[in-house]
Formats: C-alpha cells, structure tokens, sequence
C-alpha cells in the first residue's frame, strides 16, 4: 500500500483485520536489517552532505588554500571499485545458490577494502611528508577529516566483513552469512558512491 | 524464497539465565526502558540542581560565596544540556520509545534487542563522561549549552580546556547511542507490527515516537558534523570554526574560521531537537487525553498529518534561532515566514486535544490533570513562540528574560509535564501498583503553579529589558530596583517547585511496595499495551501466541457496546454494537443514543 493511501485511511471506520493473515510490515518481503541499514545508509549521506556544505562554506573564506590532491587517490579509488565488485561477485554466487569462488571474492572483497585503507594512509603520510598537516591550512583539514571519517565508516564494514568471513571459513553454510553478504555489498557499494563524491569535490576544487 | 515477516516467524528472544543478564546486561525492551528512564531522571535532577544554584544567585546576589561567575556559566551550560539531550531525549524515545513500542505494536520486543542493549550501555558511557567533566581541572564548560564558538575555546571561558572536550566527547557517544536506538524504533514500527495493526491503526504514541525518531536520526549528524569540527578545533588546532583571534593580547594559532557556520549547524541541530522531544509529549498525551475522556480522539487523520508536517517544517526554521546574528534581511523573512507556518499544525493538534475534551466523560484521574496542565502551559510557550518568530519583535527580546520564559514554558515545562502525565499513567502498568492519588493530586498543583509562579514574571522581566546570561545585574539604570524583588519571588517558587518533586519520587518509590494492586487495565485503555496477559508484562509480552488487531486504539464509548472501550484486540463478531445493516459512518453517533 503506497503512504499516500495509507495516511488516508480512516481507521475508525474498517473494523476487522486488514490486508492478508500475516503481521503488518512496511516492506514485508525485506528483511529489518535491511530496513535499518536503508535508514543508517541515509544518515551517513546526511552527515557526508553536512560536512559538503561546511567545505563549501569555508571554502569561501581567504585564508583557503586549495589542496594539490595526490595522483595516488586514484589507484585507491580502484582499490575500493575491486573491492566493491568482489562483495558483488560474492553476493551473485550466493544468489545463484553456488560455492565455487565463495571464499575467493568474499575474503577478497575485504583485503581489497583494507589494502585501500593501508593506501589512504600511505596518502596521509606522503602529505605530511610535504608538510601539509591536519592544521596547516582548512583545505587540508577538510582533506584529512574527510578521508579519516570515510575510513572509519569502512572500518565499521571491515567488522561486520570479518565476521562473516570467520564464519564462513569456520565451516559455516553459505545460506548463514547470505544476509551479512547482502549487507555488507549495499554498504560498500554506498560508501564507494561516498568516496568517488568526496574525490569529486576535493578534485575539484 | 520470500522473506517471511518477523513476527510469523516468531523472533527469537534472548533469555536471560542470571540475574545479571535479566536485570543488568538485559536484552528486553521494558528493563532497557527502565534503565533508561532512571538514568536519564538521574542526571535530570542533577540539572534541576544546578538550576537552583543559579536562581540563588539571581534571587539573592551576593549571599551565596559557593556560586562565582564560573560556576554560575558552567550550571548553565550543564543545566540546558542535561536537560534538553540527556533527560528529554533519553527519556522520552530510550524510556518511552523502548518501553512502548513493542507493546503498542504487538511484537515481543524490538528487532534488534543487542543492539538496543548496547544503545542504553553507550548512553550510560555518554551520561558518564559528561559528568566526569565536574571532576576535571578546570571543571564543566560554561560556554552556554549552545557551544558557541570562538568563546568555548577562549581562555576567560571556564572549562575550555578539558570540559569542552569532555562535553563534545560525549555527544558524539551519545548520537551513536540515539542512532543505536532509533534504527531500531523506527526498524520495530515499520516491519514488527503485529496482525491487522496497519500504520493508521496506531496509537498517536508510536506516531509521535516514530516521526520524532527519524528527526533525530537525519538532525543529530548536524550536532555530530559540528562537534567532530569543533574536537579538532579544540585539539588539533585546526581553523574549522575558531577565527583569526587575540586571546589576551597575543594572536591565537587559529586563521579565519566561521563561527556561524558552527551556529547554522547547531541550529540545523538544535531546531528538529525541539520536536524531538515535543512529538512523542504530542503523542503521549494525545493517548492520555483521549482515554481519560473517555472519547476517541478528535481528528485522528489529522493528527497524524500534523505529526508528520511538523516534522517536515522542523527542518527549515532553525535560522530564526540566529536572528541576532546577522542574517540576509530576505533570509529572516524566509525562517520567520516558516516559523510562523509551524504553529498551523500545531495549533491544530492543540484544537483537537481540546475537542476531544468536549463533551467528554472526563474522568479527572492524575494523568488527566497533568495532561491538561500540559495544554495551558503548551499554549502560553507557543503563544510567545509566535512573538519571537517574527524578526523585529525578536531583536530587542532575544538577549531578554522573556526568551526564558518562552523556551522553558514550551520546552521545559510543557514535556516535563507531559512525562509526568505519561509516568502517573502508565505506572500501572510497568509496575502492577498504583500509586497514592492524593500525593500525586499535590505534586501536579505545587509542580503546576509554582512553574506559572516562576515563568510568568519571567516574561515580565524581559519586557523590562532585564539581559538573560547574566551572572548579576548589577546597578543598571533602566531596570527598576524593583525587577530585583520579583526575581525573589521567582527563585522561592523555583526551590518550592523544587522541593515538591520530592513528592513525585517518593510516591513512586513507596507505591512499588505498598500501592493498591493495579489490575491489568485500570483506566479502561483500548491500546493493546494494557491486553497483556500478564501486568507488568513479562519477557516476551504476549504469552503464547501474538495478539491480533481488528480496530483503532480509540474505540471509546461506542454506542451499544457493553463497556465504554473496546480494546484493539477484540474481534469485530464480539462487538455488540449498531446493527451491521443500518450502519452508517456518516451517521451521527451524538444521535445513536436516543
């Protein structure tokens, strides 16, 4: 039933049970944690959308100098499309009920994920290096605060990812971690979609 | 294969085989409610506290050597932040959302009963390093507990060093909290309804409950976004926020942040947090209103819409908030234009609350007198409210006592007063008891007409001109020597409303033990939290098998029913009400009677 026509009911004048015998969901083929991460998937975007605005803001301000991004951001970027690709695969193999390759992409997807964090702290290093710190000027701090906070988000995955994977190399069976699975490729597929957005707006600016 | 709903497929619940794990690390919604109810009331004393130490200070400068100006901006700051976040929020959607959701819905407990433990764990971890700030060098933040920069970091500002950290530190842990707990109220109300309970069969409880819920879930990254820039403002000497600035005679490290930006995203923030903690008292007191009068309640669609409307608007007024800083005069009208559309729905949902009344069989049981309490000091707050929206009349107040008096009879004493109709009604049931009716008849009317005693000079006092903020007032010559009498006055009500709190914790108290036994449904309710089988409602709730809905949770005084209320649960063959073939919904019902 659409909102529009739920919020319309009068329920004061149907008595009895409505729809079919089952309980009452919003979205009864999805399961909650899917519902949860849909709604934690749009507070991330709120709070990415929050510090693209306060960048933006600041950026207007003079004693902004813009930040010369590294070339190796765009390596990392394909480190993270890898990984991103290997929780799909994984995800496709798991669907289609298979085993071959299960272990493969899934442990993939996360050494992937982790090589990209190890890169984006290689980045870090190389600016510090060329004494472009947290503090040396708000273009930069915006650089560090971005990349960090996106790294922590992917650390939050990383968990759930390690999980998953204890499990399933422990002898569990597939169908047991096919929801982690799911979870976690619509999770790194978002935060790829985070990334490539935060790229875009340091790049070019 | 298709996904099958939660509740058919009967969620497993975790059951606890220790004390520790039943009453401590408990994984159930309604001990997870209690604790997070008590702590939340545990640090809001706390805050009541601190409030009083500084109306002793207004009341009777220089009798007290205990309150010096530093403590006096640090029982502030704590005092608005306890308040606002760590008691209104906490106990309104981790006391009550926990609490009632489940039962209101028909589930057995939320989806996600771990993570909901570990949601009350990390508040208590939030609840904690707040309070370690009072123990650290330096002690609490005083900037105000709106956390202005660049003050919060300037040396004259008591606890910019470790409080500020502390206090940012803790937000941050209490939004992973609130985020913990919201995606699961939100998670609960949408996928764990029970048989027949669809969204427009819920009781205005778990609207006002959700709507505000999903407000905090998309208004709190503001308050997060913010404090994460200010930390390494503060830490890292960063220049997020801090502008170029001279902290007594030397040039900080700091080049030119904007401390407006920090405002506009507190505010962003601040704003929705108001209805975060107005939508579930709407809610609440909607339920308690409409069973104490015996009536279903008045315009029950609309009542909804509004809930979700304001919701909406919340989002877009937060600037009028930042009138006095400063603003695009095209900018002002926009936020005072939208401020002024916020009070349609609301002043809508203070109609029906008032048309549900009408021609009711009121049954003047406590509940009822906080609830309506509740309606006149809504209205007077939001009445102020309309003054202050508008640009012009907010310049000259905005720094007065009149914005005090605004905000703590809309935001303090409105939800406060709604807690406390919500607590006296539903004790009841979490408990089996009731409480003593009398003590709680005198804590309504102490609590009651001593706010109007400290609140209405207060609006008075701002017409005068008398500045809020300040520590003493001094000699100053457009504030007659008289206002000084009248904040007296103010700060003797203040501790007499005070003290008589004592009354409200010592009936609760004692009444675990020695109250009547309550019965299962003492008000007659029709919502499906008093069909429990057993009162209070055990781990699991529903017994054997989960409930099913068959109507709205406002079937009062239906004509040609047996009693006066028909709960949620009864099936629609029991219902000995007008003959199915003569039955009209246009029909007027004032009519079926004769």
């Amino acid at each position: 039933m659409s909102f529009i026509k739920q919020v319309t009911n009068k329920p004061w004048e149907r008595k009895g049970i409505i729809g079919p015998l089952r309980p009452e969901g919003a979205f009864p083929t999805v399961p909650p944690e899917k519902v949860a991460l849909g709604f934690f998937l749009m507070v991330v975007g709120v709070i990415f959308s929050l510090f693209t605005v306060s960048y933006f803001i600041r950026m207007e301000l003079p004693d902004w100098t813009p930040l010369l991004e590294p070339t190796q951001l765009w390596f990392n970027t394909g480190l993270l499309v890898i990984s991103s690709v290997m929780f799909q695969w994984c995800r496709n193999i798991l669907k289609r009920g298979e085993t071959r390759n299960l272990k493969t992409s899934l442990v993939g997807g996360g050494v992937f994920a982790m090589a990209f964090i190890a890169a984006q702290l290689i980045v870090w290093r190389g600016l510090q290096a060329r004494g472009i710190t947290v503090a040396s000027n708000p273009a930069d701090s915006f650089f560090y605060l971005l990349t960090g906070l996106h790294g922590v988000h992917m650390l939050g995955g990383l968990w759930v990812w390690s999980k998953a994977s204890i499990k399933l190399l422990s002898g569990a069976e597939p169908r047991d971690i096919k929801l982690s699975v799911e979870l976690c490729t619509i999770y790194w597929h978002a935060l790829l979609l985070v990334w490539l957005f935060i790229f875009g707006i340091l790049a070019n600016t | 294969m298709a996904y099958v709903p939660l509740a058919d497929q009967e969620q497993e619940l975790h059951h606890p085989h220790s004390w520790i794990t039943k009453y401590v690390f408990s994984q159930d919604h309604k001990i997870i409610a209690i604790q997070y109810g008590s702590t939340a009331i545990f640090v809001g004393v706390i805050a009541l506290v601190l409030s009083l130490l500084m109306r002793m200070q207004l009341g009777f400068p220089e009798t007290f050597t205990l309150i010096d100006p530093s403590a006096y901006y640090q029982s502030v700051t704590m005092h608005g932040m306890i308040m606002v976040v760590y008691l209104l929020t906490a106990l309104f959607l981790g006391g009550f959302g926990n609490y009632l959701i489940p039962l209101m819905c028909g589930a057995r407990d939320m989806v996600f009963p771990f993570l909901n433990m570990l949601s009350y764990w990390v508040y208590l971890l939030s609840v904690i390093i707040l309070l370690l700030s009072f123990f650290v060098p330096g002690g609490p933040t005083g900037a105000g507990w709106t956390l202005y920069p660049p003050q919060t970091s300037m040396a004259g500002t008591p606890g910019h060093d470790w409080g500020i950290v502390l206090m940012l530190l803790s937000l941050v842990v209490f939004i992973v909290a609130f985020t913990m707990g919201g995606l699961n109220y939100v998670t609960t109300v949408l996928q764990s309804r029970c048989r027949g309970l669809t969204m427009m069969r819920l009781p205005l409880t778990v609207w006002g409950i959700f709507v505000a819920t999903v407000l905090g879930l998309f208004a709190f990254p503001a308050l997060l976004v913010a404090g994460i820039m200010m930390t390494f403002d503060t830490l890292l000497g960063t220049s997020f926020f801090m502008p170029a600035v001279i902290e007594t005679g030397q040039p900080l490290d700091y080049s030119g942040g904007s401390p407006i930006l920090f405002q506009h995203l507190f505010w962003f923030f601040g704003h929705p947090e108001v209805y975060i903690v107005a939508l579930p008292a709407f809610g609440l007191v909607s339920d308690v209103i409409s069973t104490h009068a015996r009536k279903n309640i008045f315009g029950y669609r609309m009542m909804v819409w509004a809930i979700i409307a304001i919701g909406g608007l919340s989002f877009i007024v937060w600037a009028h908030h930042m009138y006095v800083s400063g603003m695009n005069p095209y900018f002002g009208f926009f936020f005072a234009t939208t401020t002024l559309i916020i009070a349609v729905p609301t002043a809508l949902k203070v109609y029906n609350w008032v048309l549900t009344l009408w021609e009711g069989d009121i049954r003047m049981n406590v509940p009822m007198f906080f609830a309506i309490g509740f309606i006149f000091t809504f209205i007077h707050g939001g009445l102020t409210g309309l003054f202050l929206g508008n640009v012009v009349i907010d310049l000259p107040l905005s720094d007065t006592y009149f914005v005090v008096a605004h905000f703590h009879m809309v935001m303090g004493v409105s939800p406060v007063l709604v807690l406390y109709a919500a607590i006296y009604h539903w004790y009841p049931k979490m408990t089996g008891r009731m409480y003593n009716e009398t003590m709680a008849k005198w804590h309504f009317w102490c609590t009651f007409l001593g706010t109007y005693a400290i609140y209405l000079p207060m609006h008075y006092l701002g017409f005068l001109g008398v500045p809020r903020r300040y520590y003493a007032l001094g000699s100053t010559d457009f504030i007659p020597a008289s206002a000084q009498d009248l904040n007296a006055s103010i700060t003797i009500a203040a501790l007499f409303v005070g003290a008589s709190q004592l009354l409200f914790f010592i009936n609760i108290i004692m009444s675990l033990k020695n109250g009547e036994k309550a019965g299962s449904n003492p008000w007659g309710s029709a919502s499906l939290e008093w069909q429990t089988p057993d009162t209070p409602p055990v781990h699991g709730n529903w017994g054997d098998k989960l409930p099913s809905v068959y109507r709205w949770a406002y079937d009062y005084s239906v004509p040609g029913a047996h009693e006066d209320f028909i709960p949620q649960n009864t099936p629609e063959e029991v219902e000995p009400t007008v003959d199915e073939q003569h039955f009209d919904p246009d029909h007027d019902e004032s009519k079926a009677d004769t």
